[in-house]
C-alpha cells in the first residue's frame, strides 16, 4: 500500500537510435544525364559532387550539363514528341499508370535515397513525399484518355517540349507534379532537378526505363543555374513550369519576354496561420507544427507567420514552446526522427542571418534545448514572440523552422495582417466555427486556404499562388490546362 | 442528501468552468494519435518499456463467473508474473468485483501488489445514487485500496453535468482515503469534445485517476481517446498544479499498443507520468503478450505461448 505514495520519480526513457537501413540504396559513383533514353556523359566534360547535408558526405558524382547537353536533350524530347503525342491516349495512361506502380514497388529505396541527399527525415520521405509521388502518377494516367471530357469542346492538344525547372524541397515529389500532368497531356520532357538534390530524379530516370517508356519523352540534365538558364534560353522549348524562389522566378518571366513560350511559376511564400479563440488549441498546435517545422520549413507554402488571437495567445504559445521541446531533431535515417538536416551551407547562411535580423530587431527568440550533430547542417525549431509586422522575419521568406508569432484582436485584423505580404501561397484558419472558415476563405488572397488543418495535399486538389507567389496550377484539372493548347 | 458537496480546493465551481473546456478537432486528434504510433522502439527503450508495462497493469478479472480461485490464480500471477524469469517485476494491482476483495487479500497478504475494486454500480452506473455511493463504501471498507467507480452517462448525455459531479464528489467522500478512479466509459460518449468535458468534470470532482471504459463497452481504450484525456489532464496540470492519473482500459492485448499507449504518454505529459503511480493499463491477456516480448529481448527468440501460464 505504500509503495505508491514514495513518488518514484518516473522512467528516464530514451528512444533507442531506429535507423533505416542504406543498403537498399546502391549508388553509383557517378551519374551521366538522361538523354533519349540512355545515360550520357555530358558534352560539357564537367562533374560537380552532391554530398548529404546530414553528414557532408560525398554521396556521388554527378553531370554538369552545359548548353550543348542542354541542346541534345531538347532534340531528343523533340524526337520523341512526334510519335508520344500521336500515341492512343490508353496507351500513354498504361505508361503512367506502371510508373506509379514502380514508384511504390521502389518506394523504400527511394525515400532513403531521397533522405540522404536531400536531409529530410526519413519518416517524411516514407510516408509523405513518395505516397504522394506515386499518387500524382495514378491521377494523371486516369485524365490521359480523358482530356476531352475535361475541356468540352475545346479540342485539347498537347503543347510540345516541357522544360521543367525543380527545387530541392521535395526533389521527387515535385518531379511528380511536374511530369505526371505534363505526360498525360501528350507532352515530352526537359527536367532539370535542383543543383543539391540530383538523386532522386536521377533514380527515376531508371524507372522510366524500367517502366520501357519510350526513349526521350523524359529526358533530365542535372546542374546548376547555369544549366538551368541555358534551359530556358533555348529556343526549342515550347512550355516552361518552374517551381523555385520568386527572385529567380523574376529572371526567367523576364528571359521569356516577348517568346510565345508559356509560363507556370510557382514560387516563394509567407503564409499566416491563423487561430481563433475557439480553436481546438491542442490540435491547432499540432498544424502549427507540421506547418512550419515539417521538411525543416523547407515548404514554399509553409506557415511561418502564425496569427493568434490576443486573448488565447498566451497558452497556445505556453502549449506551443512545450511541444517544440519534445520533436526530435537528428540523423535524417532514424525513424524517429522529427527535424532532419538543413539542406544546404548556403541555405543555412540564408536562416542563420534572418533569424539574426530577428533577434536584432527586438523579437524575441525561443528555442528548446537540443543537441545538434556536430558535422552537417543544422538548426534548432525556432519560434519568435514579440514580433512586429514591419520586421524582416515577417516579411521575408526564410525557407527555414522559424516561426514570427503576431496577435490580432478580430476577424477582420487577421484578414488584413494575413494579406499583408507580397506572398500568396497558402493561408490556414482555425477555428470551430464553419461560417467563420468560409468567410475567412473568401477573404484571403491565398492560393490554397487549409481549415483546421496545414499542409495537406492532393493531386486533385490545384496548387498555385496569388501575387509574388506565381501564377498557374498544378494539380486537379486546373493543371491539366498548363500543359494543353486549345484549338476550339 | 443534504450536504453540499464540497469543491477540490484548487479548482472553482465546476459549471461556470464549462466553457473553458475547450474543444478537440477529432481528425487532427486521430491524425497526432497516428504518428505517435509510428515510434519506432528498439533494444534496451524496448526492454525498459516493457517492463514498465509490467508495473502499470492492473490485472483485471470482471465476469459474473469468478470465484475465490479464479482470483487467487490471478493474484499468484500478480505477484510473479513469470516464474521462469523472477526478474519481471510485479503488477501495480488486481483489479476485481466488490465480493473477490476478501480472496484477494488473502491470497495477496502484504504484497505491494495493490486490490482494485469496481463499483457505484459498475458497468452501467444506471442504480439510485444512495446504492451507488453505498457500493463505493462498501468496497472501500471491504479493504479495497482503489476504487473504480463509473460516471452516470444517462445524466451525462441528458447535459446534467452537475449532477454527474456531485455524485463523484459524493462517492470521493465515502471511499475516505481509497484511490479514485473514474471511468467515464468513453464508448458511450459519442464525441471527444464529450470525453474532454467528462475528463474536466470527473478532475474537478476530485478524481485521482480518470479511466476510458469497463471493458464491457466497444470501442474502449483507443488511442486518440487516450490523448485526448491526457491532454486534458496537462491543461489542468499546467492551470492548478494538480497532477492526475490516467487508465486505458479494454483492447489493449498487444505489447506493441501498450508501447504505443507510452510513447504518447511520454511525448504528452513527460517523464514524470512514466511510473505505476500516474498510469495504469486495465487488462488481462496484455501480460502473457508482454511477458513474451520481455522473454524474446533477453533471448532472442520467440517462445511459444504454452510457455506463459493462464490464469
Amino acid at each position: 500500500m505504500g509503495e505508491l505514495e514514495q513518488q518514484q520519480p518516473g522512467l528516464d526513457w530514451e528512444y533507442a537510435p531506429a535507423p533505416e537501413s542504406r543498403a537498399i540504396v546502391q549508388l553509383r559513383d557517378r551519374y551521366g544525364l538522361f538523354v533519349g533514353g540512355e545515360s550520357v556523359e555530358p558534352v560539357s566534360g564537367e562533374w560537380f559532387t552532391t554530398a548529404s547535408p546530414a553528414t557532408e558526405e560525398a554521396l556521388a558524382e554527378v553531370a554538369q550539363a552545359g548548353p550543348e547537353d542542354v541542346d541534345r536533350a531538347v532534340g531528343a524530347a523533340r524526337d520523341a514528341f512526334t510519335s508520344w503525342s500521336r500515341l492512343r491516349p490508353a496507351e500513354r495512361s498504361k505508361y503512367l499508370f506502371r510508373i506509379a506502380r514502380i514508384l511504390q514497388e521502389r518506394s523504400r529505396e527511394l525515400a532513403v535515397a531521397e533522405s540522404l541527399d536531400g536531409g529530410k527525415p526519413i519518416k517524411e520521405s516514407r510516408d509523405v513525399d513518395l505516397p504522394l509521388a506515386a499518387a500524382h502518377f495514378f491521377y494523371h494516367a486516369g485524365w490521359a484518355d480523358k482530356l476531352e471530357y475535361a475541356f468540352p469542346n475545346r479540342s485539347p492538344r498537347p503543347l510540345g517540349v516541357a522544360a521543367q525547372i525543380i527545387p530541392w524541397n521535395f526533389p521527387l515529389l515535385m518531379l511528380a507534379w511536374k511530369l505526371a500532368p505534363a505526360l498525360a497531356c501528350g507532352n515530352t520532357v526537359v527536367l532539370k532537378p535542383a543543383e543539391t538534390t540530383p538523386l532522386s530524379a536521377l533514380l527515376f530516370a531508371e524507372v522510366c526505363r524500367q517502366a520501357e517508356l519510350p526513349a526521350g519523352v523524359v529526358n533530365i540534365v542535372t546542374g546548376d543555374g547555369v544549366t538551368g538558364a541555358a534551359l530556358v534560353q533555348h529556343e526549342g522549348i515550347d512550355k516552361l513550369a518552374f517551381t523555385g524562389s520568386t527572385e529567380v522566378g523574376k529572371q526567367i518571366q523576364r528571359e521569356l519576354a516577348g517568346r510565345q513560350v508559356p509560363l507556370t511559376l510557382e514560387l516563394g511564400g509567407k503564409a499566416a496561420n491563423i487561430v481563433f479563440d475557439d480553436a481546438a488549441l491542442d490540435q491547432a498546435v499540432e498544424g502549427i507544427v507540421n506547418g512550419i517545422y515539417f521538411n525543416q520549413g523547407h515548404v514554399c507554402c509553409a506557415g511561418s507567420r502564425l496569427l493568434a488571437q490576443e486573448s488565447i495567445v498566451e497558452p497556445l504559445v505556453g502549449k506551443l514552446k512545450r511541444r517544440l521541446s519534445t520533436l526530435r531533431v537528428g540523423d535524417p535515417l532514424d525513424k524517429n526522427t522529427d527535424i532532419g538536416a538543413i539542406n544546404s551551407k548556403a541555405q543555412l547562411d540564408k536562416i542563420t542571418e534572418l533569424v539574426a535580423s530577428g533577434e536584432s530587431e527586438g523579437a524575441e527568440l525561443f528555442q528548446p534545448a537540443c543537441e545538434l550533430p556536430e558535422r552537417g547542417y543544422w538548426f534548432p525549431p525556432t519560434v519568435f514572440t514579440n514580433v512586429a509586422q514591419s520586421y524582416r522575419i515577417a516579411q521575408e521568406e526564410i525557407f527555414g523552422p522559424v516561426l514570427s508569432v503576431m496577435t490580432f484582436r478580430t476577424p477582420a485584423e487577421a484578414v488584413e495582417k494575413a494579406n499583408n505580404t507580397a506572398y500568396g501561397l497558402s493561408a490556414g484558419v482555425w477555428t470551430e466555427k464553419g461560417s467563420r472558415i468560409l468567410w475567412m476563405a473568401e477573404q484571403l488572397r491565398a492560393g490554397v486556404v487549409w481549415a483546421n488543418t496545414f499542409n495537406r495535399f492532393d493531386p486533385a486538389s490545384p496548387f498555385g499562388g496569388y501575387k509574388e507567389s506565381g501564377f498557374g496550377r498544378e494539380g486537379g484539372r486546373h493543371g491539366l490546362e498548363s500543359y494543353l493548347r486549345f484549338d476550339g | 442528501m443534504t450536504q453540499t458537496p464540497t469543491v477540490v480546493r484548487e479548482f472553482e465551481p465546476f459549471t461556470p468552468r464549462l466553457g473553458r473546456v475547450g474543444a478537440v478537432d477529432a481528425v487532427a486528434l486521430e491524425a497526432r494519435a497516428a504518428e505517435l504510433a509510428k515510434r519506432s522502439i528498439k533494444k534496451a527503450s524496448k526492454l525498459a518499456a516493457l517492463e514498465l508495462v509490467v508495473r502499470m497493469i492492473d490485472l483485471t478479472t470482471l465476469e459474473g463467473a469468478d470465484t475465490p480461485g479464479k482470483v487467487a490464480a490471478l493474484c499468484a500471477k500478480a505477484m510473479r508474473p513469470d516464474p521462469v524469469d523472477l526478474s519481471v517485476p510485479h503488477v501495480a494491482a488486481v483489479c476485481v468485483y466488490p465480493n473477490l476483495i476478501e480472496p484477494a487479500r488473502e491470497r495477496l497478504g502484504s504484497s505491494p501488489v495493490r486490490i482494485a475494486a469496481v463499483a457505484t454500480g459498475f458497468p452501467s452506473g444506471q442504480y439510485p445514487v444512495a446504492l451507488r455511493v453505498a457500493d463505493a463504501r462498501a468496497a472501500a471498507e471491504l479493504g479495497a485500496d482503489e476504487i473504480d467507480m463509473v460516471i452516470d452517462r444517462g445524466a451525462f448525455l441528458s447535459g446534467r453535468y452537475a449532477e454527474v459531479y456531485d455524485q463523484i464528489v459524493r462517492v470521493r467522500e465515502a471511499v475516505g482515503d481509497a484511490h479514485l478512479k473514474v471511468i467515464l466509459e468513453t464508448g458511450e460518449l459519442g464525441t471527444y469534445d464529450n470525453v474532454r468535458r467528462a475528463s474536466f468534470l470527473a478532475m474537478a470532482a476530485g478524481a485521482d485517476f480518470i479511466k476510458t471504459s469497463t471493458g464491457k463497452i466497444n470501442p474502449a481504450a483507443t488511442l486518440p481517446v487516450t490523448l485526448c484525456m491526457l491532454e486534458a489532464i496537462r491543461d489542468v496540470h499546467l492551470e492548478t498544479g494538480r497532477a492526475v492519473g490516467m487508465k486505458p482500459a479494454g483492447g489493449i492485448r498487444q505489447s506493441k499498443q501498450a508501447i504505443q499507449h507510452l510513447c504518447m504518454l511520454n511525448e504528452t505529459l513527460g517523464r514524470e507520468w512514466l511510473t505505476p503511480e500516474r498510469f495504469r493499463f486495465g487488462a488481462s491477456s496484455l501480460l502473457n503478450d508482454v511477458l513474451m516480448q520481455i522473454r524474446t529481448q533477453k533471448t532472442g527468440a520467440y517462445e511459444s505461448p504454452d510457455h506463459f501460464t493462464v490464469d
